[in-house]
């Protein structure tokens, strides 16, 4: 099997297994339409484009939270990983499996998430499209490897959002600043430096985390 | 050898509260202290490669030692960068300063990292786990200050425009004196607290030896 081939297998096992057991991308698409509610209501009443596109980020981000502290679950409960370790396969497979399936959840909780908001709040620009684009990039590419080493601990997911929040700040800015300013090129092109910087990073340590 | 690197440390430190009397003082402690917590965290960093490549079980603890490191002068950074914009701006906090705000991220990220290794079981796992931490600590920081600098487009539009402090040649030799001081008093602590980290790894080991 080449490395290609082990990618799509486990991707398409994570996308299966969501598929059947249904338990992270409906509670992803729900908390998503609660928080944009909750922001209705926490919004001054004369509230600006900008604060609300703000709070469109702040969102995503808590979303991919909820979704990422849920990545590993089956792998720690049901000892998946002990068997993909031994699986005769470049371990950073795994990764680029799970991110590539983070990456569609996350897409698809969007698909929903950025049409309620044009509705709730202002439409939104391509530019903000472009960005949210890029920005799961990233957010999939260094929130499955954070995932894994928290998992790993005794915190588990408590632990995922103390160094996540600090690491996906970049992120937020560029996507906030794809969307507020005149000058989105310049943004999209910071996102893509910063998936591109910390895709590498990932891809090359996973193998160091999920060595037993 | 550690009382000699204390020794040593009061001849880099005792002339630079000759220098206290300049204006803008403060920059003298402040500037070094973030200097070197940069330096701690590059030299986690560089450690938690030589452990990854190499995979030497010492380098976990002299990794782990430096961020510890880097964490105390990134908080005396924060304190200092305070205290300056107090007296400087007449406010404790402000976000147009930008290496005040990477700071925080930092020390955000940085004080997970013990969050991170307390929650591991001690081992080889852990170790590289860490180390892989570090490493992306190490890549965050330019990230974070191009980030920054770009958010000041549209959190500040007006650029905070202060005149720097003047360097004259005196100046710039006791600044160079303080951050000699101050990064010989890193690297004291470092060795400190590795040796103090190290007795203690030998103790419990002798200790799970003897049960």
């Amino acid at each position: 099997m080449t490395y290609l081939a082990d990618v799509v297998a486990l991707t398409r096992k994570d996308l299966l297994l969501q598929l059947r057991a249904r338990d992270t991308l409906p509670a992803m698409a729900l908390f998503v339409l609660s928080a944009l509610v909750v922001f209705n209501f926490a919004l001054p009443v004369e509230e600006s484009r900008l604060a609300a596109l703000g709070l469109l980020w702040v969102a995503i981000v808590f979303t991919a939270l909820l979704g990422l502290g849920r990545t590993w679950a089956a792998e720690r409960e049901q000892h998946v990983l002990d068997g993909l370790v031994l699986a005769p396969c470049d371990r950073s497979a795994i990764w680029a499996g799970k991110a590539i399936s983070t990456f569609v959840f996350l897409a698809l909780v969007e698909l929903i998430a950025l049409p309620a908001f044009s509705i709730f709040f202002s439409p939104v620009s391509g530019a903000t499209v472009a960005g949210v684009l890029l920005a799961n990039v990233g957010i999939c590419a260094v929130g499955t490897l954070f995932a894994a080493m928290s998992s790993a601990g005794r915190g588990r997911e408590l632990l995922l959002p103390l160094f996540f929040l600090p690491l996906i700040l970049p992120v937020v800015v560029g996507g906030v600043g794809a969307g507020a300013t005149d000058d989105p090129l310049r943004y999209l092109g910071f996102l893509a430096l910063y998936d591109l910087l910390f895709a590498i990073l990932s891809w090359a340590s996973f193998e160091y985390v999920v060595t037993e | 050898m550690l009382l000699l690197a204390g020794v040593l440390l009061a001849i880099y430190w005792a002339p630079e509260d000759a220098d206290q009397g300049f204006s803008q003082k403060i920059f003298f402690i402040h500037v070094p202290v973030a200097l070197t917590a940069y330096a701690c965290f590059g030299w986690a960093a560089w450690k938690a490669l030589r452990l990854l490549l190499k995979g030497d079980e010492r380098h976990d603890l002299e990794s782990y030692t430096a961020v510890h490191m880097g964490v105390i002068f990134g908080v005396l950074t924060l304190a200092t960068g305070s205290i300056w914009a107090k007296i400087s701006w007449n406010t404790w906090w402000t976000w147009s300063e930008q290496q005040l705000v990477l700071f925080l991220v930092l020390f955000l990220f940085y004080s997970a990292y013990f969050m991170l290794r307390f929650s591991l079981e001690p081992g080889r796992q852990r170790a590289n786990i860490s180390a892989v931490y570090a490493l992306f600590g190490v890549v965050l920081i330019p990230v974070s200050f191009l980030a920054i600098r770009l958010a000041e487009n549209f959190i500040h539009p007006v650029v905070f425009t202060r005149d720097g402090p003047q360097m004259t040649t005196t100046m710039f030799v006791s600044f160079l004196v303080c951050l000699a001081g101050t990064l010989a008093l890193a690297a004291a602590l470092y060795l400190n607290e590795l040796a103090g980290k190290r007795i203690d790894s030998r103790l419990r080991e002798l200790r799970e030896a003897l049960l």
